[in-house]
């Protein structure tokens, strides 16, 4: 009943001001589902963490993605709960910054070992990979060796991709095709739109239409046939590397301009590039690590695709022209 | 006035107005406030309204009207088949069964539907070789309108047969004795007994199926092959959610919602189905052999139709380590918030539109209707949501209230279903009780208890289980800006997913599916065959 709920709802969040009070210091962090998730990171950094910083108390609350998360700050303006929000990719960083909502950081930026360097000063990253087309072995012997040969191969072999209207490695591949193909793109997208099973809204729905075996590709990240070859003993998945280069991915999380008065949020950012945090990025997050670890990573992912080129645009480049090259996408679509 | 004339009071017994407008001004209150909300908070941040309509959105209206237009054909037209076989055959074995089946489809979450049609008739699907030897090529799979269609008719058509069948079931009992009398000729008996009541009914069900179409989302973008498959509602979405502009996103709301209510007016002025309450058990003429052949083959096509992807699920998710997940505290979790949600949701549905039925003035008469249509579906779970959440802001902790704004959606969306079913029973009971409420001084309360709460015991219970399944499937609004304080089942299994888990995925879609028919089960125990 939605009156007994309410009654539940206003004992529960009392008591929790409670012991908000009584604790030595708790420290808010928004991030996504999937990494709070019992086989996520989120535990074990949570434990780590609560360890090594005296009797504090790290809560994390969780939304759906990375664009989610935007927005729930956006909402909340300057009353969010959050002192850290992590989890957001440099595709967002600029609009997140013109939020005003989010404050510098004061960490040593050298510990950040994500190819290409970092310099930011308000985002740091917590873990990067590559976008990558991932291709199921038993229904294609040839992928392709090149975003050409992806675009301009045989029609009949299908990928399913991601609307980069609602879904981060859809805009992934459209920034991608650009950064290649530049003022080209339309007409690649053309070609390409010939291969494409279909657009799906989100990356598990790509996914899970891949694994029923509906086309041989599909759009994903260098890092998913780890996940294959370690949870399920598989070698069935692989990514196919390209010789113009992949298009990287950077996930950040930076402090909020509330969470820099609390002390607890400076320490948590500086953790976040100690081995004690990193640890726990490949196997749990399927993602590769931002800063040193304290051992080397499973052989497994020496086997992964390692490109050689990382394609990044800048925030800001992105922030610019996503509108005007989506256009041109639906447009290359539309036929 | 005097009170002399007795019949005053008879003539318009027991009408009660105040819960009915009370419904109205929280309905249409809660509709205009979250786009008022909107609009202001793209004002505020300079959004251009204007931009809202360019030329691909002009394609986007032209394809969602062309896609909803198709579709409402294609589940209408069979649905009256379909309803007339049901209502011809009331007692055959698996009856039951099928009318539970025929619910299901409501529960499932787009996405789970989506893999399931695929399963069977997908690039890679159980009929996939079979059709390539058939036509020659290799099959394509059902990517582009005919996937969108076959979706749309999967959902669509065992809702609007139910709904022809209530329509159908209203239709007095001494209509068909004198049909069967008389010895009319079934295509007599369909024009004279059968028809008008489904006609009656036609454009309120056309409407929903219509405006269900119009707005829907994942299924268009999976099935629909690329962006050239956009309707307005994705185009909603990305505004909010990727553009976080309110502005566009109300401006786009607005032309649905306006476009709905035009539609919805027109069919407003058919009015509700009034015919006299009668026992509808074995009234009917049984048909000839010919005629059970034709009804047969209508059933059993339909039976065909929603069965095989549900069993593609089932069998998809029979080997997921169920065991495991009926084990996992996030599971149970998740389980009994979708069921507090789809309770909730679902009594305050049947509430409202309880209240809207006994009120009696024609302008309250005709805003139910046009209810009853589904006008309400045009604002979307998404664009209210979103709107409520920045109304609210400035008064509470919104995600502190997400899962009052989760019910509150729900029970808004499910509420033109419940007044579709209620709607014919309760007019009838009223006209019929009427005289004898009134002489016995029985009004309001009292009366909706002991006269209709007795007499439609039944639909009441189907309609409080049609309410609450729609808000079972649904993903919540709270997916738009996210909140962990309500984590629904289809929520879990969209995570789940989203973490290269599929077994677990399949195995939720299971338990989804199993749970649900189980629920429908009770219901039928508890209500004495409510659903038959």
């Amino acid at each position: 009943m939605p009156g007994s709920r309410f009654v539940i709802a206003t004992v529960l969040s009392l008591a929790a001001s409670i012991t908000h009070a009584a604790a030595q210091g708790v420290l808010t962090i928004y991030t996504y589902e999937s990494f709070t998730a019992e086989w996520g990171p989120g535990p074990a950094v949570e434990q780590a963490f609560e360890a090594q910083c005296g009797g504090c108390d790290l809560r994390f609350v969780s939304v759906a993605d990375g664009v989610a998360l935007l927005n729930r700050v956006r909402i909340e303006g300057e009353a969010t709960k959050a002192d850290i929000v992590l989890g957001l990719d440099t595709n967002l960083t600029t609009e997140a910054a013109a939020t005003g909502l989010f404050a510098r950081h004061d960490q040593d930026v050298s510990k950040v070992t994500v190819p290409g360097g970092w310099t930011d000063r308000t985002f740091l990253p917590f873990d990067h990979g590559w976008f990558a087309v991932v291709y199921d072995t038993q229904a294609m012997a040839n992928p392709p060796r090149s975003l050409k040969e992806l675009v301009e191969g045989d029609p009949d072999q299908k990928i399913v991709i991601q609307d980069p209207r609602s879904s981060t490695p859809g805009l992934g591949l459209l920034l991608w095709v650009r950064h290649v193909y530049g003022n080209d793109a339309a007409d690649a997208w053309r070609k390409l739109s010939r291969r494409v099973l279909t657009v799906t809204p989100g990356w598990s729905e790509a996914y899970g239409l891949f694994t029923q075996g509906e086309a041989p590709m599909v759009l994903s990240y260098t890092t998913s046939p780890a996940y294959h070859m370690i949870a399920e003993g598989t070698e069935r998945y692989q990514a196919a590397a390209f010789a113009e280069g992949h298009y990287q991915q950077i996930e950040v999380a930076a402090q909020t301009v509330a969470g820099k008065r609390n002390p607890l949020a400076a320490q948590f950012l500086a953790f976040m590039l100690t081995p004690a945090f990193q640890d726990h990025i490949a196997e749990k997050n399927w993602m590769l690590p931002a800063a040193a670890t304290s051992a080397p990573l499973n052989p497994v992912f020496d086997r992964l695709v390692k490109p050689e080129t990382s394609l990044l645009f800048s925030p800001d480049e992105v922030a610019a022209n996503r509108a005007r090259w989506i256009e041109e996408w639906l447009g290359a679509f539309g036929r | 006035m005097t009170s002399t004339k007795a019949h005053v009071p008879a003539a318009r017994p027991s009408a009660v107005h105040a819960p009915a407008i009370a419904v109205l001004i929280v309905a249409g209150g809660g509709v205009a406030l979250a786009l008022a909300a909107l609009a202001a908070a793209g004002l505020q941040s300079g959004g251009a309204f204007i931009a809202a309509f360019d030329g691909v959105m002009g394609r986007a209206v032209r394809f969602t009207l062309w896609q909803a237009a198709l579709s409402t054909v294609l589940s209408v037209v069979p649905a009256l088949l379909v309803a007339r076989a049901l209502h011809a055959h009331p007692a055959f074995p698996g009856r039951g069964l099928l009318l539970r089946l025929f619910a299901l489809p409501l529960a499932l979450p787009a996405l789970i539907a989506a893999l399931g049609l695929l399963a069977l008739l997908g690039r890679n699907g159980l009929l996939a070789d079979g059709l390539t030897a058939l036509t020659g090529a290799r099959w394509p799979g059902i990517y582009g309108l005919e996937g969108i269609l076959i979706a749309h008719v999967f959902f669509n058509l065992p809702l609007a047969a139910r709904f022809f069948l209530v329509a159908l079931e209203a239709v007095p009992a001494n209509q068909w004795r004198n049909a069967r009398q008389l010895g009319l000729p079934p295509l007599a008996l369909f024009r004279l007994v059968e028809w008008p009541a489904l006609r009656a009914a036609m454009p309120g069900v056309a409407l929903m199926v219509f405006l269900l179409c119009a707005t829907s989302f994942t299924l268009v973008l999976i099935l629909g092959g690329g962006p050239q498959a956009t309707t307005i509602e994705v185009a909603v979405y990305q505004a909010l959610r990727f553009d976080f502009d309110p502005a566009r996103a109300a401006a786009l709301a607005l032309l649905q919602l306006a476009a709905a209510i035009t539609l919805g007016v027109l069919v407003a002025r058919v009015p509700m189905p009034v015919t006299p309450f009668g026992a509808t058990r074995h009234t009917r003429a049984r048909p000839s052999m010919g005629e059970t052949l034709m009804h047969a083959t209508a059933l059993g096509l339909a039976a065909v139709l929603v069965a095989a992807p549900v069993l593609a699920v089932l069998l998809r998710g029979a080997t997921a380590p169920l065991r495991t997940l009926l084990a996992d505290p996030a599971v149970i979790n998740a389980a009994l918030t979708s069921l507090a949600v789809a309770l909730s949701a679902a009594l305050l549905a049947v509430g409202a539109a309880v209240a809207l039925l006994s009120a009696r003035t024609p302008m309250i008469m005709m805003l139910a209707a046009a209810g009853g249509g589904g006008v309400l579906f045009a604002a979307s779970p998404v664009v209210l949501g979103a709107g409520w959440f920045l109304a609210l802001r400035p008064l509470v902790d919104p995600f502190e209230a997400a899962p009052f704004i989760v019910v509150f959606a729900n029970a808004l969306l499910a509420l033109p279903f419940a007044l579709r079913l209620l709607a014919p029973g309760w007019r009838a009971s009223q006209l019929r009780h009427d005289r004898l409420a009134a002489s016995l001084g029985l009004a309001g309360w009292r009366r909706l208890t002991i006269v209709e709460g007795r007499a439609l015991a039944r639909p009441l219970v189907a309609a409080l289980m049609l309410a609450g399944l729609l808000s079972l499937g649904d993903l919540g609004v709270i997916a738009l800006f996210g909140s962990d304080a309500v984590q629904t089942l289809p929520a879990l299994l969209h995570a789940r997913l989203g973490s290269y888990r599929t077994d677990d995925a399949a195995g939720l879609a299971f338990l989804l599916t199993l749970g649900c028919l189980v629920l429908l089960w009770l219901a039928d125990r508890f209500s004495d065959g409510a659903l038959r």
